[in-house]
């Protein structure tokens, strides 16, 4: 592997290739598609948080002028019954507030608005099951009545979809080996992606069959899956094309529209627009789960941790699937720990179906085990990353979760902050300080790239990654350092599912990691070509030909006197050495490296009004190798203030009812940009050996420390712990309160 | 087929007449000056047919005034260009930056203050400190104009005491002696761009002893309208304006409140935090007052 300081374009800071067209507005986002006879559609939303549905009666809505088609799930294959299904429109009843139930095709918006308020719905309203509390309680009200734990045939239905269990070594003699031990429960609340961009699509349908939708997706090939399993189509119905992404952070790989806007197409015969507000985005779209999660660790006197159990209850929503097993899978994750339990609950409450949202499932059991962790330094009078640092995983070390890791970077990135001018300024008396650790597992999954030489030598990346995060500069700069060619020649492109191979969603960060991968091995497809190319020009073996800065060469030792072929000149001619030059690479990438975290905040508080102030954050991760230093701090800063949003301000407010009281950005507190201050990033590179230059995912686990970071600050600075969040000034003003 | 009507008369005469009009005709009306609220509810919630009267065409409205003892401020002047005048500023720190808190550099393009009082919200920011500066509001009628207190105009949430056929032309305040100073704070989770979960407003007078002679303290967000709280305003009175003044009017707007609980907040996190701001606003007001007079 090359050195960081040989590289040519890796690590350097162009600007991005769409960058002009997004500053300059003229990017095309989810809703900015509108086709000739377009019609719009819109949702009606349940107002009740649990309800039987009695009837539903779309007759006077269907006989409204301009009204095309309304439809209910009575319209959808029936024999699909998918969680997925019955959350685009739901089914016997509807299981939480803004759960969608009928959908309107009309001339105008207004009009398909007014057609929801003619559609006569009667319910049977029930109680709704809102915390995990009432949730796993015996006798508990049902979301699901037929719903079993592990779908066990021999237990009682149950609001517990799943429940999990892992363990290692004997914890009961781990603890009898502890001198000092921490128990403590912490509970955070669900929080919302709040991407910018709202959920948004068109779908046109022709009489053959045929389906084409445009939306803003973190994954369009999975978005054909999902809408083909919905209506029993084949995916090769269906063509999806990704508009450009304002925002996802997990929240749209999921499908909400897409199959409604392309029944209502089918039946209308005209393309049908659908585009979310943002209340339908918060009542209905994915938030992070909420979750309670009760930690028990011990330690020797010196630090070295014996023995942990975790048991940790997440809400799902109201289908199956929260994301508790990642949560019970990077709970212990940083620390090699000998002796450990987990314990983990997939449970239904009667809200949105829960989504991914970055690290999912990891800040919220990690916020419980890092402030566990403080309090373990507090007790032993050791210092936080002094704690971690003795019983951090490393190389070798068996993970939690099974792997042996490879190379990581968690010791590097605390040796890293131990030495940070940010760490060695000791904070004044008026400012807390708060340490904690992140981790994310990353994925690798299937990618493709193609990589087209043009005739001038200019070279166009196909591939089917959306870049929400300044993807498509890493993969030209990538290409740039494998060609050998200057990054302002490449030019990279997302490909709709029917002009690229496929290729798994945005996510897991996985995307500079495997589909950067394609794109180098298609580079090197490209390369390996044009070596063919001049050796037939010069009438060498293709063996006797080398390809070093971006050019053709004969090998040292090859006796012949030629100009270097470059690239530009090898794509001149072409059409006379075999016709276009055309790489490509498709790969089910494997080993993506971990990559660990090391965050401290530095809040003061105004003890009179409760409101914690962030003076200071400083997030040190390891990167693997940085392609773009600034899209990798990017994503650094913006994780930072997710979790610095979640720690302290946002929750969702439910009535008794379980109505969303703040379904806007007004009353669902993410950060404005005056709250934060400069997030201070420091890029670790310990490279990751499965990838060519190192690449380690970087866009999940900063989200992940911030959470205990920032709980562990305001102990720092109360002299006392605050365990559940958000750190909101009711909350903090309470606890200081109480403690008086 | 558009589901309101627009008219944006020039004079106060052709607007009293269009609100007369419509008003007897049985349509519902609707005044628009920067439109931050009611574009925003128009298009949120109630967008039932109405006639909006925009009232920035006319010169009243626009128009700032200051005098030996009185100083008009028009009621659809953004609080953008309200800001960029530096007399105002001088005289009324604590209105000014009321009306700074609101929106984003954008919105204060286009909010005024008379928006900001006609929309009646409990946690209007402006209408605690219109009520401490005794400002009256001077409204429009069929028969010239009349004037009511700011304290005395909102009469509940989103109700005030402006008839169908009467607008808002402006604010006649006081000018503010060299030994005044007024204040306001309001809590909000974050930095900005948020709605107030309490306010306080305070002007204070004080002689050359430093003795507090004339006070004003008003609450909002904690009670169905905005409060003038007098009982405050006598714990600061014939006193140095000092900490433990400062704590006795605190607790007396803390009594003075009523508020509920919401999702922007407890009552008793409110009732609690409205005294807090109340001794700061009344520190800085006192503050104010003393380098006034220096």
């Amino acid at each position: 592997m090359a050195e960081a300081a040989n590289f040519k374009a890796i690590g350097t800071r162009p600007i991005r290739p769409d960058g002009v067209e997004k500053v300059t507005g003229r990017a095309n986002f989810g809703a900015d598609l509108n086709l000739p006879d377009m019609l719009h559609g819109k949702v009606l939303r349940s107002p009740h948080a649990h309800a039987r549905i009695k009837r539903i009666d779309l007759t006077k809505a269907q006989a409204m002028d301009g009204v095309y088609a309304a439809i209910s799930s009575a319209d959808f294959p029936q024999e699909v019954t998918s969680s997925l299904s019955k959350n685009i429109l739901a089914r016997d009843k509807v299981l939480y507030h803004g759960h969608a139930l009928a959908a309107v095709a009309a001339r105008t918006p207004r009009i398909a608005e007014e057609a929801l308020d003619r559609i006569e719905v009667e319910y049977e309203v029930l109680l709704p099951v809102l915390t995990l509390d009432d949730a796993m309680q015996e006798n508990a009200t049902l979301v699901c009545e037929d719903l079993r734990t592990n779908d066990d045939e021999s237990s009682p239905p149950s609001n517990i979809a799943a429940s999990q269990r892992f363990e290692r070594g004997n914890v009961t003699k781990g603890f009898a080996e502890a001198d000092v031990i921490v128990q403590e429960e912490f509970r955070v609340p669900s929080a919302h992606q709040g991407y910018i961009e709202p959920h948004a699509c068109v779908a046109t349908s022709n009489p053959g069959g045929r389906v084409t939708i445009w939306c803003t997706t973190q994954g369009p090939f999975e978005v054909r899956s999902a809408t083909a399993g919905v209506l029993k189509k084949t995916v090769s119905d269906i063509k999806v094309i990704p508009s450009e992404i304002g925002g996802g952070f997990g929240g749209k790989t999921v499908v909400y529209l897409e199959p409604v806007a392309v029944r209502l197409s089918e039946l209308t015969g005209k393309p049908v627009k659908m585009v979310m507000n943002r209340e339908e985005v918060f009542r209905a779209t994915g938030p992070a789960s909420a979750t309670l999660c009760k930690i028990k660790v011990g330690a020797k006197k010196d630090g070295r941790v014996t023995a942990a159990t975790a048991w940790l209850a997440y809400e799902a929503g109201a289908f199956p699937g929260s994301p508790v097993g990642p949560g019970c899978m990077s709970v212990f994750a940083p620390y090699d720990i000998n002796n450990f339990l987990v314990e983990g609950y997939d449970v239904l409450v009667n809200k949105p179906k829960v989504a991914a949202y970055r690290a999912p499932g990891a800040p919220q059991s990690m916020h419980a085990m890092e402030c566990a962790i403080d309090e373990l330094a507090q007790k032993l009078d050791m210092d936080p990353i002094d704690l971690r640092l003795k019983n951090a995983a490393k190389e070798g070390t068996i993970a939690p979760y099974g792997p042996k890791f490879p190379p990581i970077g968690l010791v590097e990135c605390l040796e890293a902050a131990k030495q940070h001018p940010n760490y060695v300024r000791k904070p004044s008396e008026e400012v807390g300080r708060g340490v904690a650790v992140g981790f994310w597992f990353n994925i690798g999954m299937q990618s493709s790239a193609e990589v087209n030489i043009a005739e001038d030598g200019a070279v166009s990346i196909m591939e089917g990654s959306p870049d929400i995060g300044g993807s498509r500069a890493s993969m030209c700069l990538m290409a740039a350092e494998t060609l050998g060619v200057p990054y302002e020649t490449i030019n990279a492109h997302v490909g709709d599912t029917e002009s690229t191979g496929f290729c798994n969603l945005t996510g897991g960060s996985r995307t500079t990691f495997a589909t950067g991968l394609a794109v180098v091995k298609a580079c090197e497809d490209v390369i390996a070509q044009c070596k063919a190319r001049a050796a037939m020009t010069w009438e060498l073996d293709v063996e006797q030909v080398d390809w070093k800065d971006g050019q053709a060469v004969p090998k040292p030792g090859v006796n012949i006197d030629v100009e270097p072929l470059s690239l530009a000149d090898i794509a001149k001619t072409m059409s006379r050495t075999g016709g276009p030059l055309l790489g490509r690479a498709s790969l089910n990438a494997q080993g993506a490296g971990a990559c660990f975290s090391v965050n401290w905040t530095d809040v003061t508080i105004d003890r009179e009004t409760g409101k914690v102030d962030v003076k200071a954050f400083t997030a040190i991760q390891d990167a693997g190798r940085a392609i773009h230093p600034a899209y990798v701090e990017g994503q650094m800063q913006g994780g930072a203030v997710q979790g610095l949003g979640w720690a302290l301000n946002e929750e969702y407010i439910y009535d008794e009812n379980g109505i969303v009281e703040n379904a806007s950005f007004l009353d669902y507190r993410v950060p404005v940009a005056s709250d934060m201050p400069m997030i201070d990033c420091e890029i670790v590179e310990v490279p990751n050996p499965s990838h060519p230059y190192g690449v380690r995912g970087v866009g999940e686990t900063p989200i992940v420390a911030p959470l205990a970071a920032t709980s562990n600050a305001v102990r720092d600075l109360l002299g006392f712990r605050i365990n559940d969040l958000p750190l909101s000034p009711p909350n903090v003003l309470a606890a200081i309160d109480a403690a008086d | 087929m558009s589901n309101f009507g627009y008219v944006a008369p020039t004079t106060v005469e052709e607007t009293l007449a269009v609100l007369q009009r419509a008003t007897d005709q049985g349509q519902r009306t609707q005044i628009l000056a920067g439109g931050t609220d009611v574009i925003v509810q128009f298009r949120s919630f109630d967008n039932s047919h109405r006639l909006f009267v925009d009232i920035k065409a006319l010169k009243e409205t626009n128009d700032i005034r200051i005098e030996n003892e009185l100083v008009f401020i028009g009621a659809a002047i953004p609080s953008g260009v309200l800001n960029e005048n530096a007399e105002l500023k001088a005289l009324f720190p604590g209105l000014l930056e009321a009306a700074d808190l609101i929106g984003s550099t954008q919105i204060q393009g286009r909010a005024s203050i008379g928006g900001n009082l006609c929309n009646s919200s409990p946690a209007g920011d402006t209408i605690p400190a219109l009520i401490v500066n005794s400002a009256l509001c001077v409204i429009a009628t069929n028969e010239g104009t009349r004037t009511v207190p700011a304290e005395n105009f909102v009469t509940g949430v989103g109700r005030n005491c402006l008839e169908a056929y009467e607008f808002l032309l402006g604010f006649q305040i006081p000018r503010p002696s060299t030994d005044t100073g007024d204040a306001y704070l309001r809590f909000i989770p974050r930095t900005e761009m948020d709605i107030a979960v309490a306010g306080a407003a305070a002007s204070l007078t004080l002689n050359h002893d430093g003795i507090c002679e004339r006070a004003r303290v008003s609450i909002g967000a904690v009670a169905p309208t905005p409060l003038l709280v007098s009982s405050a305003a006598e714990a600061l009175i014939g006193t140095t304006a000092d900490e433990n003044a400062l704590q006795q009017a605190a607790q007396a707007c803390s009594d003075a409140a009523q508020p509920i609980t919401d999702k922007r907040g407890t009552v008793e996190y409110r009732r609690k935090v409205v005294g807090v701001l109340c001794r700061r606003a009344g520190a800085i007001a006192r503050d104010r007052a003393l380098s006034n007079r220096n």
